[in-house]
């Protein structure tokens, strides 16, 4: 008879109590802003032959179709690196987290692989919206973040390494090559987030600039599945090409609702920059054979280094596992800190900092030169187009690695930005 | 052209609202349950698909079967979950609400455990695939579809709560069930039953969302607010405010979506439903009963 009543009473005090946790993490952010100048570096657990090392991934909600490998990634370049004695004579341990698709999360676990794990660095981040969530912790505790995915610029903290494409490596090459096959006018849909506006600002800027056309603009919020009304736009306007800035689960509904109103590769391509291979298969190949993508590595890029990647990673999760650029930005990051430590002699962040100019790696993609200014690092840009079996084959690329110019400075039409 | 363009988009939208929203108007509508795990058993429905692909090859043989056995599968999960949770909670639909979204996030969890996190993707029959052209209109096959399911399933529904004995024990329950309970109606029995066919019911619309989008542990939590809101607005205790309301919101959504972009479509459908709402608090129709509940 008192159960109900006692459980009624427990359900308040519950909340209470989160409420007081969460106040607590709230105000310990906001203090941050004025004491980071005196707040020590982040002490990182060096004491006996390990180290650890944190992985901060999605691995629940929406974003984990793409997270989960970007985990998988980067825990086959820790087993790699461990076999062959590890980092400074340190076998590394990792420390997973699941960032949930949930931004403050990403925050909240970033700052707990910080200062409960004392972790010497942090690899993961998809969305930039986890990212901009995620920066504050890195710089008040003066902890290393390592994201591995292309973003849109005009961004460069000085605790975070962005191993992946910078708009300059990515989107503007796809923009030069749509615009090299007499494409002029372009149709925008995007995932409502940081990452497609901010990206669609700069497309906006570039189209001015080159004599092309906007003629459509929408934007669908993360995980959202209705895209018929879009389609029916797009199909009315008749763009010569679609730019797609979608992410997650929401890629998969916009693609076999665009194929079912009749639009395809041949009358209306799209070109993508959040589609690689291992997204290809969940939406399925039927449905993108013969669409663009903009990155800067395939599963099908030749070369030693890649063959080695592919066969590691397929060794150790199977044999039909694709791998993508993601995947690989992330397997380099690790190498790329790892020679880092190594060029510093110290786990030491702030030396470790100090040692990242002009690190090189002979990664799957080629390879790549550590930018120690801006943090990001050179990259060949390479546009793809998706085959009937879901492999993305290479139609075109930047021959030689592009220089990161994550705040666009060297064009002039991008003046407005920043 | 794109008014008849967009009145079928509407059209079909609301198909897809009345799908995931026709299993809720019972169990919500008429048992007073709020369930948050709606949507999982959405997801249930949705994996069933994925499964029967693995077993019979041909994609439109295990389309049509999917749909028969996703209602026996979700169904029997609502089932469970009425017996082991629910039965404990009626008259207390906060608790409900409270258990249910609980009982969401181990199901997400358990499909994410089962079928692993990345998305499923089904292979939809050769005849869904295509579109029918009438002069500049053109209707996606797998839209008509999802169009004939919901009506079928609006057809089947309003068939067994009028024209047969279940059906009027159902209303009588809902109508006054101390009662209907004097009057002999085993309303435990009478409860489990529905809770089948609302769970069963979902699980039909995971079928038809595999068409559509993608098959992942957190689909359903994409499709569980338009389900409420739907039979919020349409009125509890009866389907038809539910049908009227799922028709309305999809062309409403469906025009403002093209004429203003998705963010400011989403806005206006929320006033748009606020507004209704002031206007008549208890939905677009509502149940008189006599009992005190």
């Amino acid at each position: 008879m008192f159960t109900p009543s006692r459980r009624h009473a427990l359900l308040p005090a519950t909340l209470l109590a989160a409420a007081v946790v969460l106040a607590g993490c709230g105000s310990k952010v906001s203090s941050s802003g004025t004491s980071a100048a005196s707040a020590p570096a982040a002490s990182i657990d060096t004491a006996g032959d390990t180290v650890k090392v944190g992985l901060l991934n999605s691995l629940s909600g929406t974003m984990a179709i793409s997270e989960v490998t970007v985990k998988n990634s980067l825990l086959l370049a820790v087993d790699e690196i461990n076999a062959s004695g590890g980092v400074l004579g340190k076998k590394l341990t990792p420390v997973s987290e699941d960032g949930a698709s949930d931004w403050p999360t990403f925050a909240e676990k970033a700052g707990k692989l910080i200062s409960v794990d004392k972790v010497a660095a942090v690899f993961g981040g998809w969305t930039s919206a986890s990212r901009k969530q995620m920066l504050p912790v890195f710089e008040k505790n003066k902890a290393l973040l390592f994201y591995p995915v292309q973003y849109e610029g005009l961004e460069a903290s000085p605790y975070i390494f962005y191993s992946g494409a910078t708009t300059n490596q990515q989107i503007i090459p796809g923009l030069d090559y749509l615009k090299s096959q007499g494409k002029k006018t372009l149709y925008l849909v995007g995932s409502d987030y940081v990452f497609p506006r901010t990206a669609n600002k700069e497309i906006k800027a570039y189209a001015a600039a080159n004599g092309m056309t906007i003629v459509g603009e929408d934007y669908k919020p993360l995980g959202n599945t209705e895209f018929s009304a879009i389609v029916d736009k797009v199909k009315a306007a008749k763009p010569d090409a679609v730019f797609n800035t979608l992410n997650g689960d929401s890629n998969v509904a916009f693609w076999k609702q665009y194929k079912s109103v009749g639009l395809t590769a041949d009358t209306t391509p799209v070109i993508s920059v959040s589609i690689a291979e291992e997204e290809a298969k969940a939406i399925g190949p039927q449905y993108l054979a013969g669409q663009l993508t903009a990155w800067n590595y395939y599963m099908t890029t030749p070369g030693a280094a890649n063959e080695k990647f592919v066969k590691a990673y397929q060794a150790k999760y199977g044999a039909d596992k694709p791998t993508s650029d993601p995947m690989e930005a992330a397997y380099v990051s690790m190498y790329l800190w790892k020679a880092m430590v190594e060029k510093a002699g110290s786990f030491d962040v702030e030396k470790v900092k100090a040692a990242a100019e002009g690190i090189t790696f002979d990664a799957p993609e080629g390879t790549v030169t550590v930018d120690g200014t801006n943090h990001h690092i050179s990259k060949t840009a390479r546009i793809g187009k998706i085959g009937t079996d879901g492999t993305i084959t290479e139609v075109w690329n930047s021959g030689q690695p592009i220089k990161p110019d994550p705040f666009l400075k060297t064009y002039p039409w991008a003046a407005s930005l920043s | 052209m794109i008014i008849a363009n967009q009145l079928f988009t509407g059209i079909s939208f609301g198909a897809v609202l009345l799908l995931i929203a026709l299993g809720l108007a019972l169990t919500f509508g008429q048992m007073n349950v709020i369930n948050m795990a709606h949507g999982e058993l959405i997801m249930a429905g949705a994996y069933t698909v994925y499964m029967l692909q693995q077993v019979i090859t041909s994609a439109g043989v295990s389309l049509l079967v999917a749909v028969p056995v996703a209602f026996v599968v979700s169904g029997l999960i609502g089932v469970a979950l009425e017996i082991l949770l629910l039965r404990r909670l009626y008259g207390r639909p906060l608790d409900t609400l409270l258990v249910t979204w609980g009982v969401s996030l181990v199901l997400q969890q358990a499909a994410r455990d089962i079928f692993g996190a990345p998305n499923k993707q089904t292979t939809a029959p050769s005849w869904l695939a295509g579109a029918v052209e009438l002069g500049d209109l053109t209707l996606p096959a797998s839209r008509l579809f999802i169009l004939a399911l919901a009506l079928g399933a609006v057809a089947s529904l309003s068939l067994l709560l009028r024209r047969t004995s279940l059906g009027r024990r159902i209303r009588a329950v809902v109508g006054n069930r101390a009662l209907a309970e004097t009057s002999g109606i085993p309303t435990g029995r009478v409860d489990r039953v529905t809770f089948f066919v609302g769970s069963g019911l979902a699980g039909v619309a995971g079928v038809a969302l595999t068409l559509l989008g993608a098959i992942g542990p957190s689909m359903g939590t994409s499709y569980i607010i338009d389900a409420f809101l739907v039979v919020v607005v349409g009125g509890l205790g009866q389907l038809k405010g539910s049908v009227i309301m799922a028709f309305a919101l999809g062309m409403l959504n469906a025009f403002s979506e093209y004429q203003y972009g998705p963010s400011v479509a989403k806005v206006i459908v929320f006033v748009a439903i606020v507004a209704f709402i002031q206007w008549r608090p208890q939905g677009l129709f509502s149940v008189r009963t006599r009992s005190l509940a």
